[in-house]
């Protein structure tokens, strides 16, 4: 598919259509924008390195001249701010986060194989409630869910972080799109050799949702971790349950403040928060943006 | 014969077990209507009582309704400025993130890089990006965007970004702006990797020429699910503004200037606890989504 006017412009080795060599036109926009994207995510990270006295110069500065790992010392020594160490709180975001896209797979995962491969009756009265859950704002649910969670007597715990966020009506809709593209011959298949329903969703069907969980993990991961309102709600008198997000805009002196004199510390904190979502993200890249060429059988 | 027909129907239609299909979903399905459909029920009964969690709820009418509406002030600068939130920051992040998914897509080799500047921002928290933010907008001479303007002479003093009512609610859109471009951008570069060819070569021999020509003809059609489904994301983020609102300009902001639907929930939620009214102005914010989502849905189906 040569073409003499121009490149050929392929997505995933397919040939989609041509353009003229303007695209290195494009590629210079792409790179402005994205610089302007990434000013914030550099800057976090150059001034996590700043040595305290240049934190204070004036007029400010963007880079640093000696990087240092001070602020990150002082943080995990921030004592100061707080009795709880600064590593509990990475811990308790960690250990929330993780649990969370472990229930969010399995569950959702389970119960879109119950729904599309199963097909018991009323399934499709209940996708229609779980597509109209999607148009639900959590901020609507906060106060009756606080009441549940009262109730059930999960305040100042983990479970009070972990259980409610589990079944997600977005987590539930990604699995069943995904899910509806397995051809059931292979299921068909496999229930002729014997295999129970059981086997075929462990042993089949998540081998070949891979790309699918692997987005699943990755969206759950990042709303779970940087996740502000439930901590703020649930945990209100046990400092030493906090996730992160509260711990940096404690360490930021409250809201709406930019102190020049935790400017360092915050920076460290917020990047320690953001490494692991990136981390994730970029683990979890090909899969996410291969979904759909994965999934793409019909 | 027409029940032989139907059984018929029905074994093409598939394989069907309902107690392995009902057990599978039985996990989701209990903490889903725990925790999402049960709430709903319970904020619409709630926002009819003066519930305040210390006396047993009283059923109070539509006076909750009525007292946000025609006295609470603070509530209707909220939908003021929650509406404002909405027609900018969702239509802007939606078409932006649209518009980069498809520039991207052209791209062979550098996309994944480009996928991940575009995308990191959103997958920074809120709350933790929004305090590197204020770095920029600092009220002070030490604020980069200060420092920026007034070597360049345009200003003499330093603009108060998040203290003047003029600037902040400016402010917070400005940053969800730029955080906004999460999940509907993968959708949409999802969706430009899952289109079919085969049109696009049949729309080059029928004489489309133009990118855009491509775009409006070709891609737009085959990307509905994908359109609708960034469509919806926006929106539900647009309407649930609250975190960056909180972290930039502080609960309550000047004057309110910066107060949305969602943190006057949240002021009289849990901080004076009035639930019944808080619930209230949940239903309402409800409505307002969930009638905005469908004629969004409408739009997009029927074109």
């Amino acid at each position: 598919m040569a073409n003499v006017s121009g490149y050929s412009v392929r997505i995933r080795g397919k040939y989609l259509f041509t353009v003229k060599p303007s695209s290195c036109l494009l590629v210079f926009f792409l790179t402005l924008l994205a610089v302007f994207m990434a000013l914030p995510i550099v800057y976090l990270t150059v001034t996590a390195f700043k040595p305290i006295d240049e934190l204070y110069l004036f007029p400010p500065t963007f880079f640093t001249r000696r990087p240092s790992l001070s602020n990150f010392k002082s943080l995990l020594n921030s004592l100061n701010v707080s009795d709880v160490p600064f590593l509990r709180y990475a811990f308790n975001s960690f250990l929330v986060t993780v649990l969370n896209v472990l229930g969010a797979v399995i569950v959702c995962s389970l119960g879109a194989f119950g729904m599309v491969k199963q097909r018991p009756f009323g399934s499709s009265f209940l996708f229609s409630v779980i597509i109209a859950a999607l148009m639900f704002p959590a901020a609507v649910t906060q106060i009756p869910n606080y009441l549940i969670v009262k109730s059930f007597g999960m305040l100042e715990s983990y479970a009070s972080l972990i259980v409610p966020k589990i079944a997600v009506a977005f987590n539930f809709f990604l699995m069943k799109q995904f899910m509806e593209q397995i051809p059931d011959t292979y299921l068909e298949a496999a229930r002729l050799d014997g295999a129970g329903e059981l086997k075929i969703y462990w042993k089949i069907i998540m081998p070949m949702m891979k790309p699918a969980w692997a987005t699943l993990i990755v969206f759950s991961f990042i709303s779970n971790w940087n996740d502000y309102l439930s901590p703020l709600l649930y945990i209100t008198n046990s400092p030493e349950l906090k996730t992160l997000p509260l711990a940096v805009q404690m360490i930021a002196g409250g809201t709406g403040a930019a102190a020049i004199t935790t400017a360092g510390a915050v920076a460290a904190a917020t990047f320690c928060m953001t490494v692991p979502v990136i981390a994730v993200y970029l683990i979890m890249q090909r899969n996410v943006l291969n979904t759909m060429a994965y999934s793409g059988i019909k | 014969m027409i029940i032989l027909v139907k059984k018929r129907q029905k074994a093409e239609f598939g394989y069907r077990n309902n107690k392995v299909g009902y057990l599978c979903m039985a996990p989701f399905l209990i903490l889903f209507f725990l925790f999402t459909i049960l709430p709903v029920l319970i904020s619409v009964v709630l926002s009819f009582t003066d519930y305040d969690m210390l006396s047993l709820p009283h059923f109070t009418g539509f006076q909750n309704y009525s007292y946000m509406f025609l006295e609470d002030d603070v509530f209707l600068i909220a939908l003021k400025n929650t509406m404002l939130f909405a027609v900018i920051v969702g239509p802007v992040t939606y078409i932006m993130s649209f518009m980069m998914a498809w520039l991207i897509c052209r791209l062979r080799k550098l996309r994944d890089f480009f996928s991940l500047a575009f995308y990191a921002p959103s997958i920074c928290s809120g709350v933790a990006i929004s305090t590197i933010w204020l770095y920029f907008f600092s009220p002070d001479a030490y604020g980069f965007i200060n420092n920026f303007l007034m070597n360049l002479g345009l200003i003499s003093t330093p603009i108060r970004w998040t203290l003047d009512t003029r600037y902040v609610f400016g402010v917070v859109m400005f940053i969800s702006i730029w955080m906004g471009m999460g999940t509907s951008f993968l959708t949409f570069i999802a969706g430009f990797q899952g289109l079919s060819e085969e049109l696009f070569e049949a729309a080059k021999i029928d004489g489309i020429r133009f990118a855009a020509q491509e775009l409006v003809y070709i891609t737009l059609p085959q990307m509905k699910p994908q359109l609708l489904f960034g469509a919806i994301n926006s929106i539900v983020a647009a309407f649930g503004a609250f975190d960056i609102c909180v972290s930039v300009a502080g609960l309550p902001s000047v004057d309110y200037a910066a107060h949305t639907l969602v943190c006057h929930l949240y002021d009289y939620a849990f901080i004076r606890f009035e639930m019944g009214y808080a619930s209230a102005a949940a239903v309402v914010l409800f409505l307002i989504t969930f009638v905005v989502g469908k004629i969004v849905r409408k739009v997009l189906a029927s074109e």
